[in-house]
């Protein structure tokens, strides 16, 4: 395989040098054509957003607050004192409509920055050619895809945590609370075994023991064949089933286990988007959830937390104040107002004005600079601290039961207790 | 004539490079990549008369088999691409084994089942394809007579992917003029007279799915080198689909047809997305106005019409 080094090929040498020159056309380069769009308008923001799809519920969520962050940001005087406007494209949660669309909005919309993106194979099949048109891309996808190095420079994670961070952050308080013991049932592909390989490695480094591995299929409609091989000995059941059978998951678990069951631990990310109240899920009831940012309000929120709540339009039960059945996807959509303020202040401090190499160059290099965020107003979800090497950004993690079935929070991690040591240092990187 | 139409066709394509904004150019070489997966499609469906619900899974075969091949041997382009191509030809001559006594709704339903069990084997074997979250080639360049080319480049890219889908065209083109192609539309026409005729049918049978797989592993293969992603997602039914709604609405059992469609197809759903999220109501509504108006697809139509002579 050829690496880098290779000889480039601009599209004017080869018109040039091509027996069709006479037709003297040529094609601009990435940045020609964004620049010369720009000047002093707003400052133009990529939205690749799942519109359609498996990822349909958290782009509603992901617009929404996406919208309430833009509104807030325009109403303080812009970014840089340019009025910031979002150009969004479905990528129906698909690979290759992905990388189209962010072809489109850098080739065609003429953005800025890309951003917003959630799941990760649109955002691994999107990152290289975000990386071909040298333009950043500021993901939003919780995976650890970012933090691995898989990636490319162009690629950030700035607004919200990966499922790394997370399972290390509470899997000490699981064995301290819930017990030694440990059974994983998770979906058979990529962000089970996320689950499976990162809680399994900090589980048997802090004197936990897995008693058995349990994946389930993605086309698999019933459970109750897996329920009988959880050893008798378990202590604490881990699941992070997600998608449209995990009702049927937990209702199914509820008539294996009844009333003598194992602690159950789970992620939110089961949940997102469905009312805890839902018929089937009253097996829940005692149990606890990971979450990045508590659904439910609780008295004692700080002030930034209400206000990011109204802004986005959320209720006390984390659906919407305008139709209280269409619940959140509290945990992950705050990611999307936060990187919209790290793009703000990354922006004003690189003093950005238009795309080119330079302008990226510096606003690329002051993210990388940058090592933590102040909670408040424009990080809610709690403080950050940001590691430039790896393009990801580390915070709190809140474990919570279900009391009369809402999430009522019993335990916040320092960002410390998410900290991993780095396997990637994107900055040695060329741009 | 025709062979003067399908080379003036791929010069045009050649021209439009020079003249189409970046947006559209990088557009259309993955519509040519794509096309020629519909190229490999249409063989089968449009001149044999076999309906695959399957098809990716010889995409997918040709995109795991450059791909791993790349990415765990560290082998080139050109041999990551013979892998892929190899790789392709063995999955299509197994499945062309399996289903050579099936036909009509049973064909279509024995692809659709192995080419599942092909996407649940490339989730079930995460720890080396990536599982549905796949994995990225990067940094890759073509080594053309101790020159490198990067794929990454748009140019390169382009031609790259003009290049595949002209051999794929006219390895259509010349298969289905010839005495073979001959026999393939008699097999899709009355099976059972062609076989009473002296003719060997499973062979041909044979010989048009593994042809058939062939081209769509290449299409696969080039796919992966021009846009660094493999990922269990192409694999997947829809990816399936595609190739036959890009057939149909092109037409059916013509050359020219899978290119037509594939490019009104990417379009629609690029302007429509950007329109509605009912983008695919819109991509409905467009094949059902298609089979009921012109059920021959828009270069069939042509054909039925004004130019009989169409290949």
């Amino acid at each position: 395989m050829s690496q880098d080094g290779a000889a480039t090929i601009s599209r004017r040498r080869f018109l040039q040098a091509g027996a069709t020159a006479a037709l003297g056309a040529h094609l601009p380069g990435p940045w020609v054509g964004r620049a010369a769009a720009q000047a002093e308008g707003p400052l133009r923001l990529g939205f690749q957003v799942h519109r359609t799809g498996i990822g349909a519920v958290y782009g509603r969520w992901y617009e929404r607050a996406t919208t309430a962050a833009v509104k807030l940001i325009n109403e303080k005087g812009g970014i840089g004192g340019r009025p910031v406007e979002i150009v969004a494209e479905d990528d129906g949660t698909d690979p290759k409509r992905g990388a189209e669309v962010v072809e489109k909005l850098a080739v065609q919309h003429k953005v800025d920055f890309i951003f917003g993106t959630l799941f990760s194979h649109v955002v691994i099949a999107s990152a290289p050619r975000a990386g071909e048109l040298k333009i950043p891309y500021i993901v939003v996808s919780e995976g650890y895809h970012v933090a691995s190095g898989r990636l490319n420079r162009y690629v950030f994670q700035p607004g919200i945590t990966d499922v790394r961070a997370q399972v290390t952050a509470v899997a000490p308080w699981i064995l301290k609370n819930l017990g030694k013991k440990v059974t994983l049932i998770f979906p058979d592909y990529a962000f089970g075994h996320d689950h499976r390989d990162f809680f399994s490695r900090v589980a048997t480094a802090q004197g936990g023991t897995i008693r058995a591995l349990l994946p389930i299929p993605p086309t698999e409609t019933s459970f109750t064949k897996y329920f009988p091989r959880v050893p008798a000995d378990t202590e604490v059941l881990y699941h992070v089933m997600v998608g449209p059978g995990v009702l049927t998951f937990v209702k199914e678990m509820g008539e294996h286990f009844g009333a003598r069951r194992p602690q159950i631990f789970g992620f939110i990310d089961s949940l997102e988007g469905v009312d805890l109240a839902s018929a089937g899920l009253e097996f829940l009831e005692g149990t606890y959830f990971w979450e990045a940012f508590p659904r439910y309000a609780a008295a004692t929120m700080p002030q930034h937390v209400r206000f990011y709540r109204e802004r986005v339009g959320v209720n006390a039960n984390g659906a919407s104040v305008n139709d209280p059945r269409d619940v959140s996807t509290f945990s992950h959509m705050f990611g999307c107002w936060e990187t919209l303020f790290v793009i703000k202040r990354a922006v004003e401090q690189s003093g950005y004005k238009k795309p080119g190499a330079a302008a990226y160059r510096a606003f690329i290099e002051t993210l990388e600079g940058f090592q933590s965020f102040p909670e408040g107003t424009e990080h809610p979800q709690g403080p950050k601290r940001f590691v430039g090497r790896l393009h990801q950004v580390f915070g709190q993690q809140v474990v919570s039961k279900v009391e009369k079935r809402r999430l009522t929070v019993i335990h916040r991690t320092a960002i410390e207790d998410s900290m991993y040591a780095p396997e990637a240092d994107y900055t040695k990187q060329p741009l | 004539m025709t062979l003067g139409l399908h080379l003036g066709v791929l010069a045009l394509l050649g021209v439009l490079q020079l003249v189409l904004p970046p947006f559209h150019h990088g557009m259309l070489a993955r519509i040519m990549v794509l096309a020629a997966y519909a190229a490999g499609y249409n063989l089968l469906l449009g001149y044999v008369g076999l309906m695959s619900l399957g098809h990716a899974m010889f995409f997918a075969a040709g995109m795991y088999g450059t791909g791993l091949a790349i990415s765990y041997l560290g082998v080139g382009v050109a041999t990551g691409f013979l892998a892929g191509v190899v790789a392709g030809l063995a999955v299509a001559a197994a499945v062309g084994l399996i289903t050579l006594r099936t036909a009509g709704p049973a064909f279509l339903i024995v692809t659709m089942m192995l080419a599942q069990a092909f996407y649940l084997a490339t989730l079930y074997f995460n720890e080396i394809t990536g599982g549905d979250q796949g994995f990225i080639l990067s940094g890759l360049s073509l080594d053309l007579g101790g020159r490198r080319l990067p794929l990454a480049d748009p140019v390169v890219k382009y031609n790259v992917a003009l290049v595949v889908f002209a051999a794929c065209l006219l390895l259509n083109f010349w298969l289905v003029r010839s005495p073979v192609g001959h026999i393939l539309r008699a097999l899709r026409e009355n099976e059972e007279r062609t076989r009473l005729l002296g003719y060997n049918t499973p062979r041909y049978k044979l010989f048009a799915v593994t042809v058939s797989g062939l081209i769509a592993a290449v299409a696969g293969s080039a796919y992966t080198l021009l846009f660094s992603y493999v990922g269990s997602t192409f694999a997947g039914i829809p990816y399936s689909i595609y190739p036959l709604l890009w057939t149909l609405l092109g037409g059916s059992g013509t050359t020219l047809g899978p290119l037509v469609g594939t490019l009104v197809m990417t379009y629609l759903v690029d302007v429509a997305s950007s329109l509605t999220t009912g983008y695919l109501i819109v991509v409905g509504v467009t094949l059902v106005v298609t089979i009921l108006w012109v059920p021959a697809g828009i270069v069939g139509g042509i054909r039925a019409r004004w130019a009989p002579w169409l290949p």
